[in-house]
């Protein structure tokens, strides 16, 4: 073997150490992610195992901690998510869409770009405050589940608006300039390929933002949800005339964090156990939601590829 | 086949002489064209005749593209520092189709473009082909399934693709999907139809296919073609436009081009000591 041989040899034998290094450095970064994560879900279903049952679900809040369920609190999640969907998905996709396809580059499309950017790091108790001052006084909503509702709207709002623009940003200009060479207007051209090419990319965003809306508790609690409450707002559809109703947006509520925390801070352990209950089922459906997007990535992808 | 003496198409933006000639379905006069304050092209003069063939040959970054992406005013999408000066007269209305008072969209109806690599929509066969009739707000049903068979039919597709035709288009061949391009363009029944380097993504097998539908083609409709193949330009067309460096250097008959140019710069190109 010629010295020039074995040189090398050291050398790359020196490079792969380092590369036996980095796998054990990374894998024990990934982990101090992945297994608090487990261990911090395993003590919440190892505290609420013993109330995890059907009448968690079924029952309203009560004195007694055996007898207290999660009912009014999933109800006012679903309803103010409802909301929050309702209106964070029309603006978020219709701005980026605009910023997209139609705004002109200039400074005022800059600024606008920068703010909705920087809206994405605003914490979220200032939205609280915000919703404070304009839904529950200015526009007199109070402080209901359309507030709430609202209110976590605006806070996924710059999530939604992101994920439309990179998802429309991916179609390439092969297929805009096919569209536009048979004579499809900007419109034409959004409605019947724009959107529908990009739905897999918001529908994602939308997941992600609503997983995070769904276990946002300081915006709520500064627009003033209740921390107990023992009825279901008054249901959308009735026997009479004029057979729905909007009442239920008017409606006090509680949700899954605040009715949580409220549990987290009565002195009892019986109610320790309630919150870790309710802990588990708020994971639970943030997990749900995630899978539910990273799913529907996978499905887009597969049908949409480039 | 050559309907027109070679002696007098020697030159650009040639009116027709004694000879009976084919009617002129657009003109370009005096075209030049700015990318910003880039001049991409310069005083292109070019007749387009009805029912022929027309190539643009010439090296690569000569201003091809650029000239017939003018045709459809494909310039005007996107962020617009893209200037035109000079037009380009279309006929039998004599409308300028570069002028300010000219909708590009109004252009675009009237003149179809098949692109350099295949770009159907990621929608079914049958989709892809309807789509310019449902931009022109055709609601009829059996219209446009009729029409979609014709454009199946002109473009050689209906005997692959008939019995599927709600497939994803992206599940075609290369060369099917081009000529599934070729379909929805013709669906809508364009007067002129340019080609930019239509098979220069295809195997030499798809390309004959193309070249064999654009020498059928023109019956119907009016076709300009960009191609840096030369042997293709000989094969497919009835005129040949020699540009350089953004400039017309030699416009005729393909015959002549291709066996007596005129300019030096063309003999060069066509016997390959350059581009
Ligand atoms: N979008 C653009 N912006 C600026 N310059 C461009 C653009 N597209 C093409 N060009 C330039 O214009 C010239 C002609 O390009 P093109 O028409 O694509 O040539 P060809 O099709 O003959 O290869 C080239 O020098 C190219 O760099
Ligand atoms: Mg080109």
């Amino acid at each position: 073997m010629t010295t020039e041989t074995a040189r090398i040899r050291r050398l790359v034998a020196r490079g792969k150490r380092f590369d036996k290094v980095f796998v054990i450095l990374g894998l024990m970064s990934l982990m101090v992610g992945v297994l608090t994560l487990a261990v911090l879900l395993a003590g919440l279903v190892h505290d609420g195992a013993a109330r995890l049952d059907w009448d968690f679900f079924t029952r309203f809040p009560s004195r007694r901690a055996g007898n207290a369920g999660i009912l009014s609190a999933i109800v006012g999640s679903t309803l103010v998510m409802l909301i929050t969907a309702l209106t964070a998905i029309p603006l978020g996709v219709a701005a980026g869409v605009y910023l997209e396809e139609y705004a002109r580059r200039n400074w005022l499309t800059e600024i606008i770009e920068i703010n909705v950017n920087n809206l994405a790091g605003v914490p979220s108790i200032i939205y609280g405050l915000l919703a404070l001052g304009l839904f529950v006084y200015a526009l007199d909503f109070g402080q209901s589940i359309l507030s709430a509702g609202l209110t976590l709207a605006l806070l996924i709002l710059p999530v939604i608006i992101v994920a439309t623009r990179e998802a429309i940003r991916a179609i390439p200009s092969s297929i805009r300039e096919g569209a536009c060479a048979l004579g499809a207007t900007r419109w034409q051209m959004v409605r019947d390929h724009i959107i529908p090419y990009s739905t897999g990319g918001i529908l994602t965003g939308v997941i992600i933002g609503l997983a995070r809306a769904i276990g946002e508790t300081a915006p709520i609690i500064t627009i003033g949800a209740l921390t107990f409450i023992a009825f279901l707002p008054d249901p959308p559809l009735g026997a009479e005339f004029p057979f729905v109703s909007f009442e239920w947006l008017k409606s006090p509520f509680t949700v899954m964090p605040i009715q949580m925390f409220n549990w987290m801070s009565r002195p009892q352990a019986a109610f320790q156990v309630n919150a870790a209950a309710a802990g588990v089922v708020l994971v639970v459906m943030t997990l749900v939601m995630n899978g539910a997007a990273i799913w529907l990535r996978m499905r887009y992808r597969k049908r949409i590829k480039w | 086949m050559r309907m027109i003496d070679a002696n007098t198409m020697g030159t650009p933006a040639v009116t027709s002489g004694a000879v009976p000639a084919p009617a002129l379905k657009a003109e370009a006069r005096a075209l030049d064209f700015f990318y910003g304050e880039v001049q991409a092209l310069r005083k292109i003069d070019l007749p387009v005749w009805e029912n022929r063939v027309t190539a643009l040959i010439g090296p690569s970054g000569c201003g091809k593209s650029t000239f017939l992406r003018c045709f459809n005013r494909m310039h005007d999408i996107g962020e617009g520092r893209n200037r035109y000066h000079g037009e380009i007269v279309f006929h039998p209305d004599g409308v300028d189709i570069l002028h300010r008072s000219v909708d590009p969209i109004e252009v675009r109806m009237r003149i179809g473009m098949v692109f350099q690599k295949p770009n159907p929509f990621p929608k079914s066969i049958f989709e892809n082909v309807a789509y310019g009739l449902r931009v022109r707000g055709e609601r009829s049903r059996s219209a446009i399934a009729d029409r979609v068979e014709a454009a199946l039919r002109d473009a050689s597709l209906w005997d692959e693709v008939g019995d599927r035709l709600h497939d994803m288009a992206f599940n075609l061949s290369g060369g099917q999907q081009q000529r599934l391009c070729i379909a929805r363009a013709l669906a809508t029944s364009p007067e002129l139809l340019l080609f930019d380097e239509p098979t220069s993504a295809l195997d030499p097998n798809a390309t004959a296919n193309i070249e064999d539908l654009i020498n059928r083609l023109k019956e119907k409709v009016s076709i300009l073609i960009v191609t840096h193949n030369m042997q293709q330009a000989a094969r497919v067309s009835d005129y040949t436009a020699f540009m350089y460096l953004g400039e017309l250097v030699e416009f005729g008959d393909t015959n002549v081009v291709f066996t007596n140019p005129k300019k030096r710069q063309t003999e060069d190109y066509i016997t390959g000591r350059f581009g």
